[in-house]
């Protein structure tokens, strides 16, 4: 039960790299719209992006699980880089026998509503629909899209955007969100495979929902690191806060939610790979749902706790809580992920609930 | 971070755990007869029964009647049960709390006598620590004990004893008689007693709850005379004993497995394809349990690397609480019906007994206020 030994080396070792190089400076300077290239070339340099890769394709065949714990730790430090994107994207395409990149990367579609599909062309293909608000397509080198092709899913991977119209677009903590417009856009046969090795369109889906929810779950973390100090330092009425009964009770609360956000998030990792792919949709939703709770009633607390100042653009607690107020509604609500919980347990019925949740 | 966070580590139940619970849920459909919702039955001839199954005691060592089993195995034996409702009281409190208080500071003696017993399911145990004026503030405990020849004579007032009536014994928490000065450290002379409850001096009286039922009690106590071997663990280390003792008393899923055939009764009424916001509500409850449930697990896992999960407990007795409490609320919205305590129809008495059971959750085993306390000081903050 206790984390391995590789975890824990690589956890330290990614919370000292963005210690040195993810300051509020340079989460800052993202929101502006310039590229963290620094940042990522550092986190490049380790090979966590691509890690997940088989050797044979330049990975070092990593657990997903101890990928996924390094998306909690880049959210703490509220990382302005595609590190989840870049990690779905190589899967997406390598799984497919297609190109990766060792540059940011962006995937989609992350909506349900987009669609997207490819035709045949002579030799290649021609690509129409739209990807809307993919995370950082402006700064991404390789674009990586699951269509619907003439026999089913098909992946489609091109360097930058290809031929599409790009709308920029932000979400509120001003990571770059960006639709792209497709219209005919040819590629080449060498950019276009069949889905393969367990990825498809909700696959992607799912595994992006659950990259929010363990991001959500570091960023969480980080406001309650803040609001727990931030308490025991400000003084009123000639005390610290923490020190107050009222007070203590809020950050109690918070600090429940936050755990209960990564042991949510750890309930999805857990089934990656390891289990149906209806129960890792399953559990999954589960995680979306919970951490999404979470967020709603902690990013609260930790602004109460804070009072005034949490709410300058100057003190960091907004990067924290913009971006899970954000990640909150991507790759699929809490409600909306509640609602598939929901329909799944009505349709397995009453008595199979317990077993749902006991029996792997 | 500088944040000291609580830990929920991911854990994976071995195999015999898997097998465990085959067994268990084979035996609850024996006695599907005996299974019923929400009402903390007291039915010594089941307790015998888990006892010859040998699931009491199951962590214990064998030489004092236990089973040398795992953490999670005994984890799965209690949460079959009280997902299907299995009358427990007769043996549970002394399962949960009373026999490990006992292994940590029992003598040879007592862990000899009382041990083999418990894990027969054929003595059954309570708590005596809540007094009328000690409720969260359990050291301003007023009952006294008293050294005499022998052993102790004990006078107070105990509250609150969840099935006094019926139990064989009570580990009573008190102080020992002092000179009449204020002491000044307000734990000093903490002592717990393993008390007979047949003794002479004993009075106990029903305390009916709000449902009309009987589960809680007062006991009077007179002169109670306690034999020296019936002194637990040492004079004086009454509270460190008894916070170990709530720890294991908070540990336990009963936080958030009571109410399980409510929330399957409102999947029964959603039917197969609900609607999107009937989907969404349930599905909110689901994520909390599956959450809740899988902390409650990692629990499980620090109890058998012989960590003490006291913060942890905590977080999961609040959270569970919380849950349990919405269950009614979200209910009453999903599916409106007049409660009924005795209702013919099975959710109409649901609804009646989970909305008048609801504001116990957050009050025994302490309060809400306490826990968060509890919290607050693992965060640093007290």
């Amino acid at each position: 039960m206790a984390i391995r030994d590789e975890t824990r080396m690589l956890l330290e070792s990614m919370g000292r790299l963005f210690e040195d190089h993810c300051t509020k400076q340079v989460a800052d300077a993202a929101e502006t719209g310039v590229f963290a290239q620094g940042l990522w070339d550092a986190v490049a340099e380790t090979g966590v992006p691509l890690a997940a890769l088989p050797e044979s394709a330049g990975g070092a065949d990593a657990e997903w699980s101890d990928l996924y714990a390094a998306l909690r730790v880049a959210a703490r430090f509220s990382a302005p880089i595609p590190l989840a994107e870049t990690m779905l994207a190589g899967w997406a395409a390598s799984s497919s026998g297609l190109e990766t990149s060792d540059g940011p990367m962006t995937v989609g579609p992350v909506r349900l509503s987009d669609a997207l599909t490819l035709r045949r062309d002579g030799n290649g293909w021609r690509l129409s629909g739209t990807a809307s608000r993919l995370p950082y397509a402006s700064f991404a080198t390789r674009t990586v899209l699951i269509a619907d092709g003439p026999d089913g899913e098909m992946v489609a991977a091109f360097d930058g955007t290809g031929g599409s119209d790009l709308a920029k677009g932000k979400n509120i903590a001003n990571e770059s969100r960006d639709t792209l417009q497709f219209n005919d856009v040819r590629l080449s046969s060498d950019q276009v495979a069949p889905v393969a090795g367990g990825v498809s369109r909700a696959a992607l889906y799912r595994r992006g929902a659950l990259a929010r929810a363990t991001m959500m779950s570091g960023a969480l973390e980080k406001a309650m690191d803040l609001a727990v100090t931030y308490a025991q330092e400000r003084v009123q009425f000639g005390r610290p806060i923490s020190k107050f009964q009222a007070v203590q009770q809020n950050l109690a609360v918070l600090a429940g939610q936050t755990a209960a956000a990564v042991a949510a998030a750890n309930l999805g990792i857990e089934a990656l790979e390891k289990t149906s792919p209806e129960r890792e949709e399953f559990l999954i939703a589960v995680a979306k749902t919970r951490v999404g709770e979470a967020a709603t009633l902690a990013c609260e607390i930790a602004h109460q706790v804070h009072g005034a100042i949490g709410f300058t653009k100057e003190y960091s607690l907004q990067l924290s809580t913009r971006r899970l107020w954000s990640w909150r509604e991507e790759f699929g609500a809490d409600p909306e992920w509640a609602a598939r919980v929901g329909a799944y347990a009505c349709r397995r019925g009453a008595d199979n609930l317990w077993p749902m949740l006991t029996d792997g | 971070m500088v944040t000291p966070t609580f830990r929920f580590d991911p854990v994976e139940m071995p195999p015999e755990a898997l097998e465990t619970r085959k067994e268990v849920r084979a035996f609850i459909k024996e006695h599907e007869h005996l299974m019923g919702f929400s009402r903390g039955e007291f039915n010594r001839d089941f307790s015998r029964a888990m006892g010859k199954k040998g699931w009491i005691g199951m962590t214990w060592p064998k030489q004092y009647g236990g089973h040398e089993r795992t953490s999670f195995e005994r984890y799965v034996v209690i949460e079959e049960m009280l997902v299907a409702g299995a009358p427990l009281s007769a043996h549970y409190t002394g399962d949960r709390q009373s026999g490990p208080n006992m292994l940590r500071f029992g003598t040879e003696e007592q862990k000899n006598y009382f041990l083999p017993r418990i894990a027969a399911g054929e003595m059954a145990f309570c708590i005596g620590m809540s007094e009328p004026n000690s409720g969260s503030d359990l050291a301003g405990t007023r009952t006294r004990a008293q050294k005499v020849d022998g052993g102790y004579k004990i006078n107070g007032t105990k509250l609150w004893t969840s099935n006094a009536h019926r139990a064989d014994y009570a580990i009573l928490f008190c102080k020992m008689a002092g000179d009449g000065k204020e002491e000044p450290d307000r734990h000093a002379g903490a002592t717990q007693f393993l008390l007979d409850l047949k003794s002479p001096g004993i009075d106990i009286r029903p305390v009916i709850n709000l449902l009309g039922e009987h589960h809680f009690n007062e006991i009077f106590l007179t002169d109670v005379f306690v034999p020296d071997n019936r002194l637990l663990g040492a004079e004086g280390n009454g509270w460190n004993q008894l916070t170990s003792e709530l720890s294991f008393e908070r540990s336990a899923p009963d936080r958030f497995l009571v109410l399980f055939q409510m929330l399957q009764q409102m999947i029964r009424m959603a039917g197969p394809e609900p609607d999107k916001a009937t989907a969404a509500a349930l599905g909110k409850l689901i994520s909390q349990l599956a959450t809740l449930r899988s902390m409650s697990v990692s629990i499980a896992g620090m109890l058998q690397e012989g960590i003490n999960p006291n913060n942890e407990s905590a977080v999961v007795k609040d959270l569970g609480t919380r849950y349990e409490q919405d269950i009614p609320v979200v209910a009453r919205q999903l599916f409106p019906a007049e409660p009924e305590l005795e209702a013919i129809d099975l959710y109409s008495s649901m609804i009646a007994r989970s909305t008048m059971n609801a504001p116990r959750f957050s009050i025994q085993g302490g309060t809400r206020e306490i826990l968060r306390g509890i919290i607050a000081r693992g965060l640093g903050l007290r």
